[in-house]
């Protein structure tokens, strides 16, 4: 654990050669070898940015060929595996990811800590998410990458022309990756708060991160039954999906989607707290109803595991279970519509000022509304006969998961970026690009309620003209190329920042949580002692205190009896003071010592793409990766996590 | 100020009705919103309740966000705002708000659902069998509805109007979706399962459906048409399906024979010069093949030049189908001549 030391200094572990512990604190091997909670949250951050921008071409040509009729941009071989692996990208490489970004990087310093109960174990989540996601696309040149969909229905699945062999072992290894980055944050919310931080005062980022976590914990273990079963069959012959030996199915999408319901939840509740934060900095008020949007995101938590068949109405599983998935998905649409109230009402009364994460805030409510209304049409069991499986639910899900999760991350990008960078991002440039996307967004996503109410199905390489679709198809089209010039805009604004950014300071937003009481960027050890919390939104009682009327005034410097210190106050008029401690800006001299690099995250989590490549094509191979394996947990239990 | 929220208001659910009305154009062929026959309409009668519902809480809920923001946007000397951390009056308030309006949903949506499981009586029965990527239909016989013998078609089901057609799904392959919008919604064809669906049409015409589960690479290549007829229509095409195929001259049997065409299909009545009849099961009956109007899963209208151009490269037309008159019987362009692909498509032709 992240923790001060308790060896007196010089005492050696000290070890030779290969084994030499690396020390290197700038260049690559920095970055390889860290374990530093935010260089691993960097990593995060740009990786899936990267396959966002890759995720995203495959989107364009997916828009290209369906632009007009009878579309030539490319194969129906190939557009098939562009939307299996669209959708793959986008949620396992993407969505999820960048909330693990901030995860990383915000969750210890929003509740006072000096990093994540497990260190190395968070670098071995990073490298097993980035060799995850290069293995599944190293498909594309190793026999073809997965053409079943992202849902991967068995028994198509285990046709040879659907590829899903990358699929399964894949997606095995993401969830290993997501199933320990989820251990790990469940156990660094539990036990990693600052004194005074009881659960009640996280803030709700946090907060949704936890329920996240579990979410991770329970539904990808059935994910991992369902794809051991696809791969047994696939690679060993065994029978769990043949029907011709007795199979059933239905088996597989129930497996699917007992995973794939929480998934959904997996991908929004991290936007949702984002939001959360987002709404009340920039409306100068505290979030309306703190415990109702918490206690609504953990009944979201428990209700997403009763409502998955809700994906198979049109599957035959009768009346009976038709209507007992219909009532329990409109009755979780109340918490979330709770959460939107509440969010509307943190926004009432307040002193809104409209700087760019705000803007995406805002994008995230209004667009994830529609979302949400257009999935209560289909908790109307008979109305979602017709729209299953057409351009109608294409629409709903990006009402929610890029309407929702996308904004939501964005608005998180352009909020946090200030304290992960210490620069800001160019205000002028963020408004051109949330315009453009929201505008691209709409006329690429609102016409597909049309479409698929007018009877296109999903997931069709061609249509012929005279179904009244061409128009639609253009203007989606349309939009999906002003959705990427957005993107190119955000890019723009990214580069620009980097050379001539103007300085942040500790806390731009006039902001309320722990993490903007330090400097921007935060030291290595992030606080130089822990703070000690008395409220929920510590930072902003630190600035703030009640006058004689009830009113808010400004705390005088050296005024503060408050839970907030630092060494970044020196930055903002507003920040509180030096409650105690002396603060020297670089935590040495105060005993602190931070958990040491290490390879073997690294060696450990290579050996897993080498395992899987040996079981699709040698033994060799598969003796490799477990050595490779062994060789990097042996060699990580045997290093003591923090040298002198 | 009232006034013009008032009309900003009229504008909004005007701009509603008139989508909906415009998307609900009966000219397009596999339209939701223009629904035939009572399955289909009641599912639009619950959606239009449903959707009317929803425009009022998005109108309620994009309007309060639009109102505070303009109403609470930052001005300069304001201060900071009260710190207000909720109200449980209010909080109570919208959360019953919504579970009120979901229950009035729920009602009619559970009703509808038994409401259309209900096995109808009296009905034609007819079984579809999902392929990749082509539907079979059989018709067993059932005298009293004028289907005397068993026929065998494909892709286009024949249906008498004004009768509810209870269809027995069932899949060969992977899993398909039997979906015709303007009469039903959708029911998925499960292997080693069966299933069931309702459709009725009340006038004769063409109802356009296709494939809606993703079922592999020609899943876009996997449409049907249903077409409706007055009951004695109906009768007659039955009994015409129930005869004997067209013979073929010699020359293009031995055509036919030379790549295998009784391999996958059945040409009823029709023997190999071996002897070996025409009865394959792996492709669709051709017995009556001129009686349709489209072939190759109903994307190709059943011309010569089409017919021409699907037997000199099939998968061109159709990727990943299981037509294998290439080289040594495999998949690929077909070994025939322009001769012999003429020959062949003349017989088609002749096959009423």
């Amino acid at each position: 654990m992240a923790t001060v030391a308790s060896e007196p200094e010089g005492v050696a572990y000290r070890r030779r050669g290969v084994f030499a512990r690396p020390k290197a604190t700038t260049g690559v091997w920095s970055w390889i070898t860290t374990v530093d909670h935010k260089r691993i949250g960097k990593l995060y951050g740009v990786t899936a940015f990267m396959f966002f921008l890759v995720g995203g071409l495959e989107a364009l040509l997916i828009r290209s060929q369906l632009a007009r009729p009878n579309g030539h941009v490319v194969t129906a071989e190939a557009y098939n595996e562009l939307f299996t692996m669209h959708g793959l990208t986008m949620i396992f490489l993407v969505v999820m990811p960048l909330s693990a970004a901030f995860f990383n990087y915000m969750i210890p310093l929003m509740i006072g800590a000096r990093d994540v109960a497990f260190p190395r174990l968070n670098a071995f989540s990073y490298w097993a998410f980035l060799f995850g996601g290069l293995f599944l696309y190293s498909s594309f040149v190793l026999g073809g990458a997965p053409a079943g969909g992202w849902f991967g229905y068995a028994p198509l699945s285990e046709q040879p022309a659907s590829h899903m062999h990358f699929y399964a072992l894949g997606l095995l290894i993401l969830g290993i990756s997501s199933t320990v980055a989820a251990i790990n944050f469940a156990v660094t919310i539990i036990n990693m708060r600052a004194p005074g931080m009881s659960l009640m005062r996280m803030p709700v980022f946090v907060w949704m991160t936890f329920v996240v976590s579990f979410l991770l914990i329970f539904a990808l273990p059935v994910l991992t039954v369902g794809l051991f079963e696809l791969f047994f069959d696939l690679r060993f012959g065994t029978n769990f999906f043949v029907v011709a030996k007795g199979a059933d199915p239905v088996l597989w999408e129930h497996l699917f989607w007992l995973f794939g319901h929480p998934e959904v939840y997996i991908l929004i509740l991290p936007a949702m707290g984002i939001v959360s934060e987002v709404l009340p900095v920039f409306s100068r008020k505290p979030l309306f109803g703190y415990p109702v949007v918490v206690f609504s995101g953990i009944a979201i938590g428990f209700m997403g595991w009763g409502v998955w068949a809700h994906h198979m109405f049109a599957v035959g599983l009768g009346p009976v279970a038709n209507s007992a998935f219909a009532l329990s998905t409109m009755f979780i649409a109340v918490p979330t519509g709770v959460k939107i109230f509440n969010w509307l009402a943190t926004l009432h009364g307040g002193d809104i000022r409209f700087r760019t994460p705000l803007l995406f805030a805002l994008g995230f409510i209004a667009m994830f509304t529609i979302g949400g209304l257009s999935g209560v049409t289909h908790a109307v069991v008979p109305a979602d006969y017709q729209q299953t499986d057409t351009y109608y639910i294409v629409a709903h899900f990006h009402y929610v998961l890029f309407g929702g999760s996308i904004f939501g991350l964005f608005s998180g990008i352009y909020y946090w970026w200030p304290k992960m960078t210490g620069k800001l991002l160019s205000e002028a440039v963020g408004k051109v690009h949330f315009w453009l996307m929201l505008i691209g967004f709409n006329l690429t996503f609102g016409p597909m309620h049309i479409l698929g109410l007018q009877g296109m199905p999903r997931r069709i390489y061609t249509y012929p003209s005279g179904r009244g679709w061409n128009f639609w198809n253009g203007v989606s089209t349309i939009g999906s190329f002003l959705i990427a010039t957005s993107i190119l805009v955000f890019l723009g604004n990214v580069v620009w920042t980097i050379r001539r950014g103007k300085a942040a300071g500790a806390d731009p937003w006039d902001a309320r949580t722990l993490e903007w009481s330090i400097p921007s960027p935060p030291p290595p050890h992030n606080f130089d002692e822990i703070p000690v919390v008395a409220s929920i939104d510590p930072h902003w009682h630190a600035k703030y205190a009640e006058g004689p009327e009830g009113e808010l005034v400004p705390v005088v410097a050296g005024g503060s009896n408050g839970p907030d210190q630092g060494p970044g106050a020196e930055h903002h008029p507003g920040t509180g003071t030096q409650a105690h401690g002396e603060g020297d800006g670089d935590g040495h001299g105060h005993g602190i010592h931070m958990p040491s690099p290490s390879y073997f995250p690294l060696i450990a989590a290579l050996g897993l793409p080498i395992l899987a490549y040996g079981l699709l094509f040698s033994t060799v191979f598969i003796v490799d990766g477990v050595i490779t394996i062994l060789v990097g947990l042996y060699g990580w239990a045997l290093e003591p996590s923090a040298e002198p | 100020m009232r006034v013009r929220a008032k009309t900003r208001w009229c504008a909004v659910l005007a701009a509603a009705a008139f989508a909906l009305s415009a998307c609900a154009r009966a000219n397009l062929p596999q339209n939701t919103l223009a629904p035939q026959g009572p399955e289909a309409q009641k599912i639009d009668v619950l959606f239009q309740w449903v959707f009317w519902i929803a425009v009022g809480v998005f109108v309620l809920v994009e309007g309060a966000l639009v109102y505070f923001l303009v109403r609470f946007r930052h001005r300069p000397g304001r201060g900071i705002p009260a710190q207000v951390h909720g109200n449980k009056r209010l909080e109570v308030t919208w959360t019953v708000i919504p579970a009120v309006l979901l229950a009035a949903i729920a009602v009619p949506t559970i009703g509808t659902i038994f409401d259309l499981a209900r096995v109808p009586r009296n009905a034609l029965q007819i079984t579809v069998t999902g392929h990749q990527w082509w539907w079979e239909a059989q018709y067993p016989p059932q005298g009293g509805k004028g289907v005397q013998e068993q026929v065998v078609t494909a892709n286009e089901i024949h249906i008498p109007t004004g009768t509810p057609v209870y269809i027995t799904l069932e899949s060969k392959d992977v899993i398909h979706s039997f979906w015709v919008p303007r009469l039903a919604g959708k029911q998925d064809l499960e292997p080693g399962r069966v299933t069931h669906l309702t459709i009725e049409a009340p006038n004769p015409g063409v109802y356009f459906g296709q494939c809606a589960e993703f079922c592999g690479i020609s899943h876009a290549n996997m449409r049907l048409r249903v077409i409706a007829q007055s009951p004695a229509d109906f009768q007659a095409w039955a009994q015409q399906q129930a005869q004997p195929a067209v013979q073929p001259p010699p020359d293009v049997l031995a055509i036919m024979d030379r790549v295998g065409c009784a391999g996958c299909h059945t040409i009823g009545g029709v023997k190999g010069a071996n002897g070996i009849p025409y009865l394959g099961i792996v492709g669709p009956n051709l017995s009556h093949f001129a009686d349709r109007t489209t072939f190759a899963g109903a994307i190709l209208d059943r011309t010569d030049e089409n017919l021409a151009a699907w037997l000199r490269d099939p998968q061109h037309v159709k990727p990943g189908n299981d037509m294998n008159i290439g080289p040594n019987g495999q998949p690929g362009r077909s070994v025939l001549t322009e001769d012999e692909i003429n020959a062949l498509v003349q017989y088609l032709d002749n096959l009423k």
